[in-house]
């Protein structure tokens, strides 16, 4: 009985993954047909002298680090609350705000000053990720709506932090944060994003927060008079997105070593929304699975360099990008996945009989 | 207790009347425009009224700064009905203006118009001062035309598709790729998204083809493209292999120009105030209402530390 129930709680965590999977299949098959040599990676030398890797795979791995960081966090915000954080756009421009003003008024960029104005702005995310929270924990607003607020208003919020236009700070240090780090060929939010990844496995491994989450999303009432605090957990999962919003938000900025309160991270929260209905999660929470949706953000992310890379025309772009994903999560969807293993059964069945006829004779 | 009560009012009225009189040289304006929080451009652009429409140069000003119309129709409303002398509009959408327009005319209060034009007669604003988006397109297509490049295979980049801007400075450049005197290698919109702009500059370089421009329809646009090619390891500028264009003039891109890592930056002058003031102080009803805002651009060769100060938006 035990073996049965762990063989299929396996098999329905592998099929979560298989939506991902198939799309990223489906898109590498069709790259290579279209042009072989679309995944080849090569090493350049840059203009600031490092040798660096470079090619289609790297700008796809690289450009969705942002997303896939954010991705994370949504994931346990979803799970958590059965609802979506819409305000991580909006969130992130906040952040990065604060991010380059702590920069801008320090004399001297040193390691240190860029390190002071990543907690700041972590500290400030947290923030405005516990207001989030609040609303939806304590005052049991729905998600969606509890941040539309802090989506309406924080591009302006961000505006207030610097003024207007667009600051620019410099520094070899935030260079480097946004591009290379001398020495090492590998993109830095690459290396990022995996420093996250380990970090949420080390939650999740020596914590209950995996756990707790998945309870409260899946029966809150059941979590509670099990002794779950699920007013702080559905708190928590908000500031963990939080802190998720900062790197985020720190890594747009440094790429280009300048803050666009209006364009930086923009409409990033329905992406990342996305890629945690593409990564096989349940946006009415419960069981979850974040390398779902880490999986998802890069699907979106190769999708996107594909439709660039084919010169798919700039006013079409956004068209075929919402065919793709209506395919992808129409076929992630419980009526189709029903309908398949329905079929697939009756072909096995059919394949049975016939054995069986055959047998017979 | 009323005694006191009743002396402050007096008092209040007193102010008030002292207030009024003091108000009576002055020139009252009222400024409907969008918020600074809109766009650097914008910030310049308010920055620039609230400077010239000063109490040192004889105005009273009152401002309303929103993104919405019916807010922008509402305020200026309000302001017919406080007895401005003259109203200065931007409007955020072309329609809808007639109405309020009349009443601003009805109540003897010229009108002059700034930045956008508004769809209504002429006869009911005193003058427009304008950009001419497609003429800052053409300057900038001329002056790429002037450089005399052995070929111009450009990657085209461009700002939210419909806006003003962007079909402005997108038209010039389609007249030569139709005429075939430039090569489109790609044109694609990164809707003024600075990281976008470096994504498709990047997937050009991956594809490998071959290109000596990139002409981008804002200055955030133009970083990212030139952050993608500093990532590649491809020269630009003024002695590299890539020609950088970008638009807006802010201060940080004509620093990159000055410093010779682009080439060139197109202005859209934000600054419209000291015409109109002119044109309030002199009396005169100018015989073209559409004034055309002088348009300038910098390049590598001419720009100086001097422009930097004077032209460049931000900080």
């Amino acid at each position: 009985m035990i073996v049965t129930k762990k063989t299929l709680k396996k098999k329905g965590n592998l099929s979560q993954l298989m939506i991902p999977l198939i799309a990223f299949g489906l898109l590498i098959i069709f790259n290579l047909i279209r042009d072989p040599g679309f995944f080849s990676i090569e090493t350049k030398l840059n203009n600031a002298g490092n040798t660096v890797l470079a090619g289609n795979l790297i700008s796809i791995i690289n450009g969705a680090s942002e997303l896939a960081i954010l991705a994370m966090g949504m994931t346990l915000v979803t799970a958590a609350c059965g609802g979506q954080d819409i305000s991580v756009g909006a969130a992130a421009a906040i952040a990065g705000s604060v991010f380059v003003k702590v920069i801008r008024g320090a004399s001297m960029v040193t390691g240190g000053t860029v390190i002071l104005a990543f907690l700041a702005c972590c500290v400030v995310a947290m923030l405005f990720g516990s207001f989030n929270g609040m609303l939806v924990s304590v005052f049991r607003i729905q998600p969606m709506i509890a941040t539309l607020i802090l989506y309406t208003c924080g591009r302006s919020i961000a505006y207030w932090i610097n003024g207007g236009a667009t600051p620019t700070i410099d520094g070899s240090i935030t260079g480097a944060i946004g591009s290379f780090i001398p020495g090492v060929p590998i993109p830095t939010p690459v290396i990022i994003v995996v420093v996250m990844i380990i970090l949420f496995s080390l939650a999740f491994r020596f914590t209950t927060l995996g756990l707790y989450t998945q309870t409260v999303g899946i029966n809150q009432n059941a979590a509670r008079l099990n002794g779950i605090n699920t007013t702080l957990i559905k708190l928590l999962s908000f500031v963990i997105l939080g802190i998720c919003v900062s790197v985020a938000g720190c890594i747009g900025v440094c790429r280009l070593q300048l803050i666009n309160h209006e364009t930086l991270l923009i409409d990033i929260e329905m992406d990342t929304i996305l890629a945690v209905a593409i990564g096989g999660n349940s946006l009415g929470g419960g069981k979850f699975k974040i390398s779902g949706s880490i999986l998802g953000a890069y699907v979106i992310q190769m999708l996107t360099t594909t439709l660039y890379a084919m010169k798919v025309s700039s006013t079409d772009v956004k068209a075929y990008k919402a065919i793709v994903i209506i395919l992808l999560v129409v076929i992630g969807s419980p009526v189709v996945k029903r309908w398949f293993t329905k079929v697939m059964a009756n072909i096995r069945g059919a394949s049975i009989r016939r054995l069986g006829v055959k047998e017979g004779n | 207790m009323k005694k006191l009560l009743a002396l402050v009012l007096a008092l209040a009225l007193c102010l008030g009347l002292v207030s009024f009189s003091h108000a009576d040289d002055l020139i009252k304006v009222g400024v409907v425009n969008n918020p600074p929080s809109e766009s650097g451009y914008r910030a310049a652009n308010v920055a620039d009224f609230e400077a010239v429409f000063t109490e040192e140069n004889g105005y009273e000003l009152k401002t309303f700064y929103s993104i919405k119309n019916d807010e922008q129709l509402q305020a200026a409303s309000g302001f017919i009905t406080d007895g401005v002398d003259v109203l200065l509009i931007s409007a955020a959408e072309t329609t809808g203006w007639d109405e309020v327009l009349k009443a601003a005319q009805e109540a003897g209060i010229k009108v002059y118009l700034f930045d956008r034009m508004i769809d209504i007669p002429e006869d009911l604003y005193e003058a427009a001062v304008v950009s001419d988006m497609p003429a800052e397109g053409a300057m900038a297509v001329g002056w790429l035309l002037d450089q005399k490049l052995d070929e111009y295979k450009v990657v085209h980049i461009q700002g939210a598709m419909g806006s003003d801007a962007q079909l402005g400075r997108t038209g010039a450049l389609d007249e030569q790729f139709a005429a075939g005197t430039m090569t489109k290698v790609v044109q694609q919109t990164a809707t003024w998204d600075e990281a976008e702009a470096k994504k498709i500059v990047e997937s050009v370089i991956n594809s490998g083809e071959d290109f000596n421009v990139i002409y981008a329809e804002n200055d955030g646009m133009a970083r990212g493209a030139v952050a993608a090619l500093d990532e590649a390891g491809i020269t630009h500028g003024k002695d590299g292999k890539v020609v950088v264009m970008g638009f807006d003039c802010n201060k940080f891109a004509l620093r990159e120009v000055l410093a010779g890592n682009w080439n060139y930056d197109g202005q859209c002058s934000p600054f419209q105030a000291k015409v109109i003031s002119d044109l309030i102080k002199s009396g005169e009803t100018p015989a073209e209402k559409k004034i055309i805002n002088a348009e300038r651009f910098f390049d590598a060769a001419t720009i100086t530390e001097e422009d930097i100060a004077t032209y460049g938006l931000g900080d």
